[in-house]
């Protein structure tokens, strides 16, 4: 769970890291855009090989849901 | 699983048409000059090309077409079949490509039909034509390529009218005994079919007054549900791990080796996607060509384009190896390994 907080938080360029944690409501960033989420669907890709829709991001609002939703299709 | 080799037909030439007038995405109203840049960033896409109103995608491709036929000294009494793919034809029916047989002045003993495909159209028509003349009874055959996809595009759509722009290319093939052939994978996923729709003006939600009725999904986004709706984040998973995919299936079915393939044309979808693509699939930067900065995304234009715009000069010269592979809209994707020997290149035509 460390791990993907890590690599989420890795996708923002102007949010500092220590910002983040699994509570994380992530959306209420303002460096949140439609290219931060097409980062995170490409990480999940990469570090999990698991396929995210775009539905899975926006009916998420934190940290938590995407991480749950990663698991679950593990 | 569609996995397809093809004999004895050989690419002989390809050209392509475009818009003389270009549009910068810096200056739309709908972006700030900050926003302006993010998109540019991500997308890749600095300016496009837009047809003038009353300007058709079958009007570039037969500029595409006249061209091609006349450097290639082709008869017009040799071509065989036509075939013109495309997601903007001229009208609902007739077929285009039947207008295009009286414009071109073909013969009227021609096969000539449409294929209604976008992104992946241009592997999909090759896929066609290939198969029409592998028997060597049809011998030459057009595949017109395009679209003018701005026009389906609602001009306060952030998400894609920024993107696209329009093109019309055209491909002759040609039976021949002593070609290296053409090798296929072909997939869809109908599940998808929503991720890039125009919901109404066909037969499923005929014209209605609500077509015109222009709604605001988000900032930025206002459009009607006769416009082009992009659902980003799903095309975008989905061309990640399918175009990839497709690629691997390829070459590990007709153990083809990629370091032998001298470029990889991708369709055009947008900088931060295809980069992806290319990275997953390890393939160094400079045998991956790019039309996104100054044409952006050209629909099923894109991967007969970027072979003519920057790889012409070099394709007129000598032999090359190419994977081609499109994605999108269906969603359709597909891959092909062809090569070409001193190909038929014209420069681009400006209409």
């Amino acid at each position: 769970m460390e791990k993907f907080v890590k690599h989420f938080a890795e996708q923002f360029d102007e949010t500092d890291a220590s910002e983040f944690t699994i509570e994380t409501r992530f959306r209420e960033f303002e460096e949140w855009s439609s290219l931060t989420a097409l980062s995170i669907i490409a990480m999940v890709d990469e570090v999990y090989n698991v396929k995210l829709t775009g539905d899975d991001i926006r009916k998420s609002s934190s940290l938590l849901d995407v991480y749950n939703i990663v698991k679950s299709k593990m | 699983m569609a996995l397809i080799q093809i004999n004895n037909v050989t690419i002989r030439g390809i050209s392509a048409a475009v818009p003389k007038q270009s549009q910068e995405v810096k200056g739309l109203p709908f972006f700030s000059d900050e926003e302006a840049d993010k998109f540019i960033a991500g997308t890749g896409v600095e300016r496009r090309r837009l047809v003038e109103e009353g300007v058709t995608t079958s009007d570039l491709c037969f500029k595409a077409a006249e061209r091609l036929l006349a450097e290639m000294n082709w008869q017009r009494d040799e071509v065989d079949c036509l075939i013109f793919v495309s997601q903007t034809p001229d009208y609902i029916l007739p077929a285009t490509s039947c207008m295009l047989q009286e414009r071109l002045k073909l013969k009227e003993g021609i096969v000539a039909f449409d294929i209604s495909m976008g992104c992946s159209g241009w592997v999909y028509g090759l896929f066609t034509m290939s198969n029409l003349l592998s028997g060597g009874q049809l011998k030459k055959g057009l595949l017109l390529v395009g679209d003018t996809i701005s026009k389906t595009c609602s001009t306060e759509d952030k998400s894609t009218y920024p993107l696209f722009g329009d093109a019309g290319t055209a491909t002759a093939l040609e039976f021949d005994t002593h070609s290296n052939g053409l090798k296929f994978h072909l997939a869809v996923d109908g599940s998808g079919a929503k991720a890039i729709i125009i919901p109404d003006g066909g037969y499923r939600n005929q014209y209605n007054t609500n077509s015109i009725q222009k709604v605001t999904d988000e900032e930025g986004i206002s459009r009607t549900a006769s416009d082009l709706i992009l659902d980003g984040m799903n095309v975008f998973s989905f061309g990640i791990s399918k175009a990839p995919e497709s690629v691997n299936l390829l070459s590990s079915h007709f153990g083809i080796d990629l370091e032998t393939i001298d470029y990889f044309l991708f369709h055009q979808a947008n900088k931060f996607m295809n980069e992806k693509i290319r990275k997953k699939l390890k393939i160094p930067a400079e045998k991956v060509p790019y039309t996104l900065k100054d044409y952006g995304n050209t629909s099923s234009a894109t991967i007969p384009f970027t072979l003519t715009k920057e790889l012409g000069e070099i394709a007129s010269e000598g032999t090359l190896n190419y994977i081609a592979c499109g994605f999108g809209v269906g969603l359709s994707w597909g891959s092909v390994w062809f090569s070409t020997d001193r190909l038929i290149c014209p420069a681009i035509i400006e209409v």
